[in-house]
């Protein structure tokens, strides 16, 4: 067991280092370097020179790679370009910032799919499947950037019920932050949400139809007690992988969002220093997003075996 | 002995069709269970046996619905009631033994819960007192130290064990009336006879009802006292257990019990025509009709209503069942076969093969080799002659489908080889093989319908092997596929339809005929008769032996089953734990003297006959590994002499007619122990 969680926080490490080779090859081959992007027409003479001296260019790539990468693994990202200030400092608040939206987002979306996953189940083919169904397909074919500009739109504008952007600084504390979050969270887990339903319905909808389930009706167990105690645990074991796959796939929905509403995050971030040319800090998200697709995906997949019967027993016996 | 418990009248159960009809799927059905009897319902898939079984409990499927009729328990009607009234019924009164119980086991919660939960719902016994009663149950189950059992979970136990642990859940509550769903079908021929045993002490030792269900009339034969016969949802014939196997007064019946293959009879069983009607599809006239051969032209307009039959006290559907009483003295007969002319030339030999599953370690890999001591199958020589029936009997995990596979190519040998047509060696890696080779053997399997692809005609499941081996096309191809579909008895028009469109019987002809579209000298048949309902089985055993006579192909048919391989095999080689115990020619391994496993193999066997009853000679556990050294049969034989048989592999011995076993025990000495 031991073995196989060390393996599994191997594979991860592995991928990181991928993904950190990749953005760094891939920002190499780019024409120009760092200097050249960032300073535009000045990058010439002495300005250049300057910089190049001042971010170490002047060192083959895999030096710098490699003093770049052992930076990395302490903690420490370097120097953005733009604010000439470290990059720690720059993504901190950006972080908690996203982890905020995000947090709020997967604790009002998960159970709440589950919940509205199991009603669509049970009542299959009736009314609340047939309502609830619908919003959900209906909300899971539209993308975030349409459905925030809606939500905007109308209650924003024309209910004029909460703020439309978010205008506060990016160290702004957690209450400050909450009131201006609703309609971001809104806009994240409708589509997350619609997907986790779907998923969780059909996989109840399965289970219902086992033989395990026909054998406790046949038991006499009482229909609650039954969805409870053998439907369910069963039904929400397969779900736990998609419920991590669609966290990870919410960064994405984050990033859109945050830009939508002016949100100070990182998805804001991202959008800003690509568009500033940011190399330093480009790399060093791609190496945070990434960190934290890797780690949602193995806690998914130790939950899936803690919680599995079937797949610890076998584990123990290897 | 006389109390009515459970009353089923007049039941008929449906749905609704795509275009709004209403189809039955049962029909009209009444039946009665007394206090302590146990009723056997005996029918093919699709009969509707299930489905009153499941209505007795007031349970009815998603999609059905009854019709008319109702289901009596105490004089209340089952199917009126509440969910709320039900739940106080069911578990307490009564209790549901499932199908398949790896399946039926919720797999999240341990045995001792999953039990425990039937006490908690159906008695008022306190924890500690639970506690006790669970491993009452399962010791009553006879499953091995109850008190760590309860702790597991259902899939840390093997099949047998499993359905032990269904039927503790189910005596949880101290039903007046057990149901049981083919409770023993899935599971080997040794632990079936143990479960059937057990089930019988039960029902003498508490007195209980008991509705069995099953396909399988051998079953049915070893613990019925009074059977039904159902067929496309009708009673057509009802009565005492002896009476209905011994002198079967219904056409379908006596059909029935002609087709299933006999351990005491050589030669193919009597198939019967045609297969059951769909639902739906029978408006007017007896069901059975047209695979009837009693049938008159009274019989296609009127249906014949259950009659009662006083001297016999049978009921029985049929207009023309006299002409059956007294005509049963020959059930025990069946058409002989043409014997293999032996003298004819080796086509494949086995030597020395050894497989193993066992995972190759990083360094083996690199060096293509496999290292492991103890594989899943060693040491299996077998010489096959041209046109021969050859067949690997065995439990699961007897490795009869592995060797099947490295034949095929499928999986490749780790030692010994294969040698075909003139000693030539075969590759163990199937992209080795040359095309010719590949053609020249071709492989059958057990369920077709995972083995035609769903979304191909008949037309192109069959032109594929035309097309690949023999580059046909246009009229030609057309022409080779009508010859092929009329070797399998199947009209022209089936080569426009989908697997879908095709009964199971029909799905495996077609299956038949695309391995002999590739005109094959060897043809491996994957235990292809077992999703079969009997009558279909005993006319697709006909097909192949016909096909044989005629085109002299050679068959490596794997099968659980003894008495169909009686029925088919030329020669037997019977297999443990990956490893030959016995063989040689069919005739001679069905008769003593033969090797202890064969002989608790053969004493396992369910005889359609409530006179003869199975002998349990040894445990049924369930090996996981060969053992590493000596004997592989050492962990179960009934007849072993001692250490010797745990050190040394046992030697071959030839007896008087030809067929070899390995035992320590002298060939001689064994046949008088097993007089």
């Amino acid at each position: 067991m031991l073995l196989l969680i060390l393996k599994r926080i191997g594979l991860g490490l592995i991928t990181l280092f991928i993904v950190s080779l990749i953005t760094f090859v891939g920002v190499e081959v780019l024409p120009g370097d760092a200097c050249t992007t960032y300073l535009e027409r000045e990058a010439y003479g002495a300005a250049l020179d300057a910089c190049i001296k001042r971010l170490g260019l002047d060192v083959p790539a895999y030096e710098r790679y490699l003093d770049w990468a052992s930076n990395v693994v302490r903690g420490d990202f370097g120097y953005s370009l733009s604010g000439e200030m470290p990059i720690n400092e720059v993504l901190g608040p950006r972080v908690k910032n996203s982890l905020v939206l995000a947090s709020v987002s997967i604790l009002i979306g998960i159970p709440l799919a589950i919940v509205l996953g199991i009603i669509t189940a049970l009542w299959r083919d009736k009314l609340p499947d047939i309502m609830i169904s619908t919003i959900t397909i209906f909300s899971m074919t539209i993308p975030e950037f349409i459905s925030a500009t809606l939500l905007i739109l109308v209650v924003a504008i024309w209910l004029g019920w909460l703020p439309g952007i978010v205008i506060i600084p990016s160290d702004a504390t957690f209450y400050e932050l909450l009131s201006n979050i609703i309609l971001p969270v809104v806009a994240i887990s409708m589509i997350m949400t619609a997907h986790m339903a779907r998923m969780v319905r059909s996989s109840v909808i399965q289970v219902m139809a086992s033989d395990y389930v026909q054998m406790a009706i046949l038991k006499g167990v009482p229909y609650w007690k039954m969805v409870f105690r053998h439907v369910l645990p069963n039904a929400l074991l397969p779900a736990i992988n998609v419920v991590a796959l669609t966290i990870a796939w919410l960064l994405g929905g984050v990033v859109v969002t945050e830009v939508v509403f002016n949100y100070p995050g990182l998805g804001r971030l991202v959008i800003e220093s690509i568009s500033n040319r940011d190399l330093p800090v480009v790399q060093a998200l791609a190496i945070i997003l990434a960190s934290i697709y890797v780690g949602i995906n193995l806690i998914a997949d130790l939950m899936t075996l803690m919680l599995n019967p079937r797949l610890k027993s076998l584990q123990i016996r290897k | 002995m006389n109390e009515i418990i459970e009353s089923v009248k007049n039941l008929s159960i449906g749905f609704n069709s795509q275009k709004g009809k209403q189809i039955s799927i049962l029909r009209n059905v009444s039946t009665n269970i007394k206090k302590g009897e146990t009723v056997g319902i005996v029918g093919e898939s699709g009969s509707g046996k299930s489905t009153l079984a499941l209505a007795m409990m007031g349970y009815i499927k998603q999609g059905l619905f009854p019709l008319k009729g109702e289901c009596l328990f105490k004089s209340k009607d089952l199917l009126k009631m509440s969910s709320r009234q039900l739940e106080k019924i069911r578990g307490r009164k009564i209790a549901m033994i499932p199908q398949n119980a790896g399946q039926a086991l919720t797999p999240n919660l341990k045995i001792g819960y999953q039990i425990d939960e039937a006490l908690k719902l159906h008695t008022d016994l306190n924890k500690t007192e639970r506690d006790k009663k669970i491993s009452e149950l399962l010791n009553k189950v006879r499953l091995p130290s109850p008190e760590t059992m309860a702790f597991r979970y259902p899939h840390e136990l093997s099949g047998g064990q499993q359905q032990r642990v269904a039927v503790a859940m189910a005596l949880a509550g101290k039903p007046d009336l057990l149901l049981l769903d083919e409770p023993t079908t899935g599971l080997d021929v040794t632990t079936q006879a143990h479960v059937l045993e057990l089930l019988r002490f039960i029902a003498k030792d508490t007195g209980t009802s008991m509705i069995y269900v099953s396909h399988d009339l051998g079953a049915i034969a070893q613990v019925s006292d009074r059977i039904v016969v159902m067929y496309a949802g009708e009673i057509v014939l009802e009565g005492p257990a002896r009476k209905i196997l011994k002198e079967p007064i219904h056409p379908y019946t006596y059909g029935l019990l002609k087709s299933i293959p006999k351990l005491s009879l050589a030669g193919l069983p009597a198939s019967m025509p045609g297969s059951q009607p769909q639902p739906g599809s029978i408006n007017e006239g007896c069901s059975f009709y047209d695979r009837c051969n009693l049938a008159t032209d009274n019989c296609k307009k009127n249906s014949p209503d259950l009659e009662h039959i006083k001297e016999l006290d049978t009921n029985v559907r049929c207009f023309n069942y006299r002409e059956l009483i007294n005509q049963n003295n020959n059930l025990q007969t069946s058409i002989t076969k043409k014997l293999n002319n032996s003298e004819a030339n080796e086509v494949l030999k086995l030597m020395d093969v050894s497989i193993s599953y066992a995972k190759q370690k990083f360094f083996d890999q690199l060096l293509n080799k496999i290292s492991d001591q103890n594989p899943t199958v060693k040491d299996i020589n077998i010489d096959i002659k041209k046109g021969e029936t050859i067949a690997l009997v065995g439990e699961s995990g007897s490795g009869k489908s592995t060797i099947l596979k490295s034949i095929a190519g499928l999986l490749k040998t780790k030692d010994g080889q294969i040698k075909f047509e003139n000693d030539r060696i075969l590759s163990s890696d199937l992209k080795m093989r040359n095309p010719n080779d590949l053609r020249a053997i071709q492989l059958i399997f057990q369920n077709p319908d995972e083995s035609l692809n769903p979304n191909h005609t008949v037309e192109q499941i069959l032109s594929q092997p035309l097309k690949l081996y023999f580059n046909l096309s246009g009229e030609e191809l057309k022409k080779n596929i009508i010859d092929l579909l009329k070797k399998v008895r199947l009209g022209e028009f089936y080569m426009s339809r989908y697997p879908r469109q095709l009964s199971g019987g029909e799905k495996q002809r077609v299956a038949v005929a695309r391995a002999f579209a590739a005109k094959p000298d060897i043809i491996l048949c994957d235990e292809v008769t077992s999703a079969l309902d009997v009558s279909v089985q005993a006319a697709v055993l006909n097909l192949l032996q016909q096909l044989k006579e005629d085109l002299g192909t050679t068959y490596v048919f794997v099968s659980h089953d003894l008495a169909v391989v009686r029925a088919i095999s030329d020669r037997v080689a019977v297999l443990y734990q990956g490893r030959l115990c016995e063989i040689g020619p069919s005739q001679n391994v069905y008769k003593f003297p033969s090797h202890p496993y064969t002989e608790v193999l053969l004493g396992a066997v369910l005889e359609p006959d409530p006179d003869i009853k199975p002998k349990l000679v040894a445990e049924d556990i369930v090996e996981e590994k060969p053992p590493e050294k000596g004997c592989s049969f050492q962990g179960r034989c009934p007849r072993k002499i001692g250490d010797i048989c745990n050190l040394e592999v046992p030697p071959w011995q030839i007896g008087e007619n030809g067929n070899a076993i390995r035992c320590h025990i002298n060939i001689d000495e064994l046949a008088s122990l097993q007089q």
